[in-house]
């Protein structure tokens, strides 16, 4: 690169980064679809992609923080539903209406408690995090089946139906559509900005990263490595217990049979926006574009008319893609540097 | 100078007990202010249990630590710190996926109990310590992309941040270049002159000399001897450290009519192996030495088909060979011992046996593939003891060896495919004394019964001591060829660095 001219715009696009290749695959997708389905780029289909977006990205920037700490959580769908219908069953049987928040703190609470069962595992028996919660994932599930209930509650309490009703944004557009953007969207944009705040700016976050850089070095320079994680998986759930009520609240409808089975999808996303399974690395960026390229994909092959179960394909030969690519440039660069 | 200044730290009776096995027996010693000392032992004499101690991670069953006249019976991690102690452990601790500033100024910010991160202030306390060891390392590079000489500097500066004022660094010079290690020892000179003391943990001795004031020796959990490092000379200290004398008698001559069984002519390999060629007799011990980067590792990975050459030709007991794999190059009978051990040649969980047989399984794989048990069983048990590797059992995990005998176990696993050629890349990096000597023997038995031998390495007095033969890489090329006993340590090394 000639070291006086300015660079072009292209020539200052770091390829190698990860964000970058979703960027690029994103608009690669929405540009396929719009020229199928021209219906495509309009304002509702924008506010769909957000409105969608909402539960995936709050469980996202979750998993995202116990990637970052060298672990890995798949429970976090079950903590999910058990706080979301725990939180309905105990609000209706009291039958004294409540505001939303209320709701929210139950089932945040609820969610962190579960999150602290983990980290019991998990930081206070030092065990592999996929084994524990892979465990805690089928005993929640099961437990909330059995001892809960496992039936549909389809007349929420009265502060979750309002909740669902405050509208942040609500149009008309020139042809007659009707778009509009809840207010829970708000809950997405605080948990990214809490989040960032967290990763980038405090000791704590920090201590994360390093973690899962090396939890040898990080206890070794006097790291409280249990009380990071027990924080980490204790985030996470809490993170869980709002999703699941946000979840049930713009579904209308508390699910026992809800949410769990999108755990590999969550992950997905994460792992597509750059975080490493490995520990150490990740943005809230990457994180929030993998999850806008997925929930893209299930919306634009609906438009294009393509069968749902292709889902599955596309976003598996994304990951493999995505991932593949970067760790194999990384060990021909390993290699060439011998 | 003052004749007697006060020590930093003084050790005594130091007893640690593991499991009724006596891992320190009233080990005792002081460091005064600035003086760099030294710690010699083999493996399993009691240096990492006192390291631990030092570091706060351990506790002793008896005996005292005095610092600044203050008598402690045992530091925690956070008093060792606070007392000035620094341990740069040899994997260094850093964190790779974090930047060169913060890995230098995390553990302050930590230890200010401060809940935010400022940046500004962070990049300040580790410019100023990178200026403090006098080295320039640009502080957003994520230390993952650092060679291991700067990451290495990255930990020294760390521990200054703390105020150490003892610095413990151990096995500080088994990654780095001759070069590098002549850079760590005007850094440890500089830290020195600023009050700063050293305790040296290393297996190199000869650069032992040149830094240290003070070398204790460590034998058995006891101390043998403690004395200024002029009294020593590398015979004497490898018999404190051993309790054995060693005749460092050059190897005899191999025959120079014996048949070649190894010709590489014209090697290439784009911007890592330039025209490389030589050749190798039966019965001969072949040395290569060069710096890090110099192709040395490459001429052994293109010669065992891990990265395959572009041009070239390998001929074998007189037959063209194409090498594109390890598994082509094991047929055409080479075996490769690689120069990081651990995480190339070794499945360190398993147990010795599996190591050793993982190679031969094919050899007893009897009727339909099933293994014949009582074989193999033998077959390992027989290498055990015709490579002296102490262990309670074959059935003990690799990872649970010291560094001499796991180098066995790789040498076992190689020797028991029966080779005609073996290379050996850095084959006593890490290994104490006594094992080293023992490797090199196990070499000259088995050029002595004919094999090949390749043996790589930048120690030049393991060059001197093994090869019947010396070729000098640099930049991809042999630039020198001396006969074994042709040249001297100090021409060899001078040969190496210009």
């Amino acid at each position: 690169m000639p070291g006086t001219s300015r660079p072009s715009l292209l020539a200052r696009i770091d390829f190698g980064r990860n964000e970058t290749l979703l960027v690029l695959v994103i608009l690669a997708f929405s540009a396929v679809t719009a020229l199928v389905a021209p219906s495509f780029l309009s304002l509702p289909t924008l506010f769909d992609l957000l409105r969608n977006s909402i539960v995936m990205g709050i469980f996202a920037i979750g998993v995202l923080l116990v990637l970052i700490s060298g672990g890995i959580d798949v429970s976090f769908t079950g903590i999910a539903v058990f706080s979301l219908y725990t939180t309905t069953l105990i609000l209706t049987r009291l039958g004294v209406p409540v505001p939303w928040w209320a709701a929210f703190l139950l089932s945040i609470a609820i969610g962190t408690a579960l999150g602290l069962v983990n980290a019991l595992f998990i930081a206070g028996f030092g065990l592999p995090t996929l084994i524990v919660t892979l465990g805690t994932l089928s005993v929640i599930r099961g437990v909330l089946l059995t001892f809960v209930g496992s039936t549909l509650i389809s007349n929420l309490p009265v502060g979750l139906k309002e909740f669902a009703r405050l509208v942040m944004i609500r149009g008309t557009t020139a042809e007659g559509y009707f778009f509009s953007l809840p207010w829970a969207f708000a809950a997405l944009v605080g948990v990214v900005a809490v989040t960032w705040v967290l990763l980038q700016y405090t000791t704590l976050g920090r201590s994360i990263f390093a973690i899962g850089g090396s939890p040898e070095s990080a206890r070794r320079i006097g790291i409280p490595v249990r009380a990071v994680q027990t924080f980490v998986y204790a985030y996470v759930g809490a993170l869980a217990g709002l999703a699941g009520i946000i979840h049930a609240s713009l579904a209308r409808v508390a699910n026992p049979f809800d949410l769990v089975g999108l755990e590999m999808s969550v992950i997905a996303a994460v792992v597509l926006g750059g975080a490493r399974l490995a520990g150490g690395y990740g943005t809230i960026t990457g994180t929030l574009l993998g999850v806008v390229l997925i929930v893209l994909v299930n919306t634009s092959l609906i438009l294009l008319g393509i069968p749902s179960t292709w889902q599955m394909v596309v976003i598996g030969a994304l990951i493999l893609v995505g991932t593949g690519v970067p760790a194999w440039q990384a060990r021909r660069t390993a290699l060439r540097a011998g | 100078m003052p004749d007697v200044p006060a020590p930093f730290i003084v050790l005594d009776h130091l007893v640690k007990t593991f499991a009724g096995v006596k891992a320190l027996t009233d080990v005792g010693f002081s460091i005064a202010p600035g003086e760099v000392v030294c710690l010699a032992g083999e493996n399993g004499s009691g240096k990492s249990t006192l390291i631990k101690i030092l570091a706060g991670a351990q506790a002793p069953d008896d005996g005292t630590i005095t610092i600044d006249g203050r008598v402690h019976h045992r530091l925690g991690p956070r008093a060792a710190v606070a007392a000035g102690i620094q341990v740069i452990f040899q994997d260094f601790s850093l964190f790779p996926n974090l930047t060169v500033a913060e890995n230098i100024a995390f553990s302050t910010s930590l230890a200010a109990g401060s809940r935010w991160v400022r940046r500004g202030r962070m990049r300040e306390i580790a410019a100023a310590a990178l200026a403090r060891v006098g080295v320039t390392i640009d502080l957003d590079t994520p230390v993952e992309k650092l060679a291991v000489a700067d990451k290495q500097l990255v930990a020294i500066s760390r521990a200054l941040v703390s105020d150490a004022r003892l610095i413990i660094m151990d096995e500080p010079t088994s990654a780095l270049t001759e070069r590098e290690v002549r850079a760590l020892i005007a850094i440890i000179r500089r830290l020195k002159g600023d009050g700063v003391a050293v305790l040296f943990v290393s297996h190199k001795l000869a650069e032992i000399f040149e830094v240290c004031e003070k070398i204790v020796v460590l034998r058995n959990g006891r101390k043998v001897i403690e004395a200024p490092a002029a009294e020593f000379d590398p015979a004497t200290l490898a018999f404190h450290m051993t309790g054995r004398r060693f005749e460092p008698a050059p190897p005899t001559p191999g025959s120079t009519d014996a048949p070649p069984i190894l010709e590489a002519a014209h090697l290439t390999r784009a911007g890592q192996l330039d025209d490389v060629g030589f050749t190798l007799h039966a019965g001969e011990v072949l040395g290569i030495t060069g710096l890090l980067g110099s192709g040395r590792t490459q001429l052994a990975k293109a010669l065992f088909g891990l990265t395959p050459i572009d041009s070239g030709t390998i001929r074998i007991c007189g037959r063209d060979i194409a090498i594109r794999s390890p598994r082509a190059a094991i047929a055409a009978g080479i075996g490769y011992v690689p120069e990081d051990r651990l995480t190339e040649g070794l499945f360190l969980a398993q147990s010795i046996g599996r190591n050793i047989a993982v190679g031969r399984l094919d050899a007893h794989a009897g009727f339909a593939g099933i293994l014949d048990r009582p074989a193999y069983a033998t077959e390992i048990d027989q290498w055990l003891e015709r490579l002296r590797i102490a262990a309670p059992d074959a059935a003990t995990p690799v990872q649970s060896l010291s560094g001499g005998n796991q180098q066995r176990v790789v040498l076992a696993r190689w020797l028991a495919t029966n080779p005609k050629i073996l290379i050996l890349n850095g084959p006593t990096v890490g290994v104490d004394v006594g094992s080293k000597s023992d490797i090199h023997a196990i070499v000259a038995g088995l050029a002595a019964a004919g094999m090949g031998l390749i043996v790589i390495s930048d120690d030049v007095p393991e060059i001197l001591a093994v090869s019947h033969r010396i070729l000098v890489m640099k930049a991809g090329r042999i630039v020198d060829t001396f006969a074994g006993g042709a040249i001297g340590e100090a021409d060899l090394a001078r040969r190496l660095a210009s």
